[in-house]
């Protein structure tokens, strides 16, 4: 019964979208008040009717009701109670509801945090939401019902895929679809003003807060994956360039994109069309995401759920939203002026340069993502293109962009001189270059690369101090001046500082890692970079829905015990599934990684995958801080306060 | 021309690409081994270490090299379909015992069936390179000339027996 009722409520919800996505818009084109408020209540009951499927679907999976095939397909009744609630998005048809879900639920926030948007634009933004819901709730219900029922139920289900059954990935896909999903709004915002013919620095501050807000669920969505495949799949790498990771990083390139063009829009009245087109973009990446990860046309790790014939309703849905928004843009778009000018060596030009360096990598991204596929289509045959290709395209291309965002912040907008950004810098571009050439020396061998990120990083720490130093510089530095600096002036300070940590990371880890694959029996010792491993033994040991071999490594260094490493290889009982759980001794500067391989003959002995990766934690601890920078800016009172100020305009002013 | 119709013309060409690459499966890898001839080895019979097999023994006949090992949860459901073709028809199976303990292969067989003509053991795995072996189940099917000419990847069905393999060999037969 509970299933029937959460299969009603997805209709229900449909018949809300339905409604949310025509009256709304129409009464803004024609001007029709009552039609206008339509907008929020029914935004806000779709949303309602989307909890209720929700809930509907996680009751089948706490109480076992394995007559729904969905539940059937991705639970068991040993599968513990936390796995059992994240298995609803652990699937297809499940994760498409939980999609469908946050959509209503950002749907929700924007009638919630709108009060000083204009009643018409309000209306267009929920209607072009709705249209968004629409799609995916059509998909749901038209190919990938996840409350499909079975005739007869089955007495045991065929358990989650093991390699979901782990805390990080319960809420890595809810991250992500919350970036996802968040780029719709920001996306909506720029439908809404193209339909409405106006394109103002205003619809630039109402669309900020909310990529963002977007931006930092899909920065640290990205980062929970990364984290995730570090330390299950057991390779000790962080970053494949899989498909499906592409797909998540292009709407995350596009979108820090946005984020600056929309800051140069806010503020300085240009970039509006270039702006305009980066909204539709991140949000259209976002969807080419979902299409590459559902159809199945490109072969990936995290292909758990592809059906060509979902592919094609994916396609025709890209086709309608995508294609759609571009014909809109090229419509409206020849009529955007922009109200400013601004010289060569400005603060507009940085901000466009950074634009065209994050575009050209998205781009080359995605190309390498869809190569396989054009050459397989050109009949060509079948290539798939590696991580070779995306590192010699993807590192050179952003060193000027490191470099660049050293000097972006300090430039004054529309015009400056470049005389007092060389002496802002000079100096201290002096100290990165020496810091960042002898800093290697401290490692076991020297390597220029090594050397350039570490420059890299120290130029971003050092020009970031400098550009908060010039920002205080007439106030001195007290508590009083520090307060005085607007958050959002900290947040990017801050991001800005992630990203050298992320450098520092990636540089150090992907140069100085060592491993070492060995044959150890019990009592066995090996020595990986000053570090001795030695195995004591694996025992067998029993779990709720598997069956596990439990390693021991004890490390030690110069005589002194480091670390316990207790590694597992586990059996999955019900698929069969063997799975690596590696042990990871973590800190902040190196990680101690073992892996159970195979057992080896019969006196107990195991291949055994030892590594160790120095400053990898500075990967994640970067977009951390990344995030944090981003949640700075975007609680800016200077929103809130200019938001007040607006509405009263507004209200002045004929709607 | 106006320049903010380009996105649109780009998105255009992405959809006919990623319309033509719904109507390929990217599952389907084909081997560069076909038309070539089969990489030779010289690896112990599974029952008999004592004694050697090279792919040279089976020239003049047409015969099919499976993959397999007892770690490998579909070679169990293929195992059925093997039993079944040699049952049925008279074909050369011969069976590569990929990364896999002697003993535990030998117990395998004795308690499945034994559908191999002979079965030749490849302990470290090294023929499975140069054969180039993606994940095991995987077939392959050799002419009289010792020309390898289908590569079947994963667990062979019953309908790949009735409609690929059985009608090559066929085929493959009345070749000289």
């Amino acid at each position: 019964m509970i299933p029937e009722l959460g299969h009603f409520a997805l209709i229900m919800a449909l018949v809300m979208a339905l409604i949310q996505s025509s009256i709304p818009v129409i009464g803004a084109a024609k001007g029709i008040d009552s039609w206008i408020a339509m907008a929020k209540p029914i935004a806000r009951l779709q949303l309602f009717f989307m909890l209720i499927a929700f809930a509907a679907l996680v009751q089948a999976f706490v109480v076992h009701d394995f007559s729904v095939v969905y539940v059937a397909s991705n639970s068991n009744t040993d599968l513990p109670l936390l796995y059992r609630v994240s298995a609803v998005w652990g699937g297809h048809e499940g994760s498409l509801l939980f999609w469908a879900l946050t959509s209503s639920l950002w749907t929700g926030a924007v009638t919630i945090f709108s009060k000083s948007i204009p009643k018409d634009m309000l209306a267009r933004v929920i209607g072009v939401l709705g249209m968004v819901s629409i799609g995916f709730l059509l998909f749901m219900l038209l190919t990938s019902n996840p409350f499909d029922r079975l005739a007869i139920a089955p007495l045991e289900g065929r358990d989650l895929n093991p390699l979901l059954q782990d805390f990080g990935l319960a809420i890595h896909p809810p991250m992500l679809y919350m970036g996802y999903v968040g780029f719709s709004v920001t996306f909506a915002f720029a439908i809404a003003a193209l339909l409405g013919g106006k394109l103002d620095a205003a619809w630039a501050r109402w669309s900020r807060p909310w990529t963002s807000v977007a931006w930092i669920f899909l920065t640290l969505g990205i980062s929970l994956g990364s984290w995730w495949a570090y330390y299950e799949l057991g390779w000790g790498g962080w970053w494949f360039w899989d498909p499906v990771e592409n797909a998540s990083f292009l709407p995350w390139l596009v979108g820090t994109a946005l984020m600056h063009s929309l800051a140069v829009t806010e503020k300085r009245g240009t970039f509006k069309a270039w702006t305009v087109l980066l909204a539709i973009s991140a949000f259209s990446l976002s969807l080419l995401g979902t299409f590459l990860v559902r159809s199945g046309v490109l072969t990936s790790v995290h292909a758990f759920a592809t059906d060509p014939g979902r592919g094609l309703f994916i396609l025709i849905f890209l086709v309608v939203v995508i294609g759609g928004s571009l014909v809109l843009y090229a419509w409206r778009a020849p009529t955007i002026r922009s109200t400013t000018s601004f010289k060569l060596f400005s603060r507009e030009t940085a901000l466009l340069l950074n634009n065209v360096i994050l575009v050209v990598v998205a781009a080359s991204v995605l190309l390498g993502t869809l190569y396989p596929l054009l050459l397989d289509a050109l009949g060509a045959g079948k290539i798939s293109v590696g991580p070779p290709y995306f590192n010699s395209v993807f590192v050179p291309l952003t060193i000027p962009l490191a470099m660049l965002l050293g000097v972006g912040p300090l430039m004054r907008w529309k015009q400056d001189k470049p005389a007092r950004l060389i002496k802002a810098l000079a100096l201290l571009f002096v100290i990165s270059i020496v810091a960042g050439a002898s800093l290697p020396l401290l490692f076991p061998r020297y390597e220029f690369g090594a050397a350039i990120g570490l420059m890299l990083a120290i130029w971003i720490l050092l020009s970031t101090l400098q550009g908060f130093r010039l920002r205080l510089a007439n106030k001195g530095l007290s508590l009083q001046s520090l307060a005085s600096v607007p958050r959002n002036f900290y947040g990017m300070s801050i991001a800005h500082i992630g990203v050298g940590v992320f450098i520092v990371g990636i540089t150090l880890t992907s140069i100085y890692s060592v491993e070492k694959d060995v044959r150890m029996v019990p009592g066995e010792k090996h020595v990986l970079s000053d570090y001795s491993f030695e195995f004591k033994g694996a025992e067998s040991i029993p779990g709720p829905n598997y069956q596990a071999q439990k390693g021991h490594i004890s490390v030690s260094k110069d005589e002194q015990h480091i670390a316990s490493l207790y590694p597992e290889k586990r059996i999955y009982r019900v698929q069969q599934m063997p799975m690596t759980e590696a042990a990871i001794d973590a800190g902040i500067m190196r990680d101690l990684f073992v892996a159970l391989g195979e057992p080896r003959g019969e006196n107990g002995a195991w291949s055994v995958r030892i590594y160790v990766k120095p400053f990898i934690r500075w990967i994640w601890l970067g977009t951390i801080i990344m995030a944090l920078g981003g949640l700075l800016a975007a609680t800016d009172k200077r929103y809130r306060l200019v938001r007040k100020e607006k509405s009263l305009d507004d209200n002045e002013a004929p709607a | 021309m106006n320049r903010a119709l380009y996105p649109l013309f780009a998105f255009i060409v992405l959809v006919v690409f990623l319309a033509i690459g719904l109507t390929k499966d990217p599952r389907k890898l084909p081997s560069p081994f076909i038309g070539k001839a089969a990489p030779t080895f010289t690896l112990p019979l599974l029952h008999d270490q004592e004694k050697i097999f090279a792919p040279e023994y089976m020239q003049g006949k047409v015969w099919i090299l499976n993959v397999w090992a007892s770690w490998c949860v579909s070679c169990r459901a293929e195992h059925k379909v093997l039993n079944a073709l040699v049952s049925n028809n008279k074909v050369n199976l011969v069976g590569l015992n990929y990364k896999d303990e002697v003993t535990d292969a030998r117990r395998w067989l004795s308690s499945y069936g034994d559908p191999y003509q002979l079965s030749v053991s490849d302990v470290e795995g090294v023929v499975g390179i140069d054969w180039g072996v993606y994940g095991v189940p995987e077939t392959f099917i050799m002419d009289k000339k010792g020309i390898v000419r289908l590569k079947h990847t994963g667990p062979v069905t019953h309908k790949d027996v009735s409609e690929k393999i059985i009608p090559l060999i066929k085929q493959l037969e009345k070749e000289s």
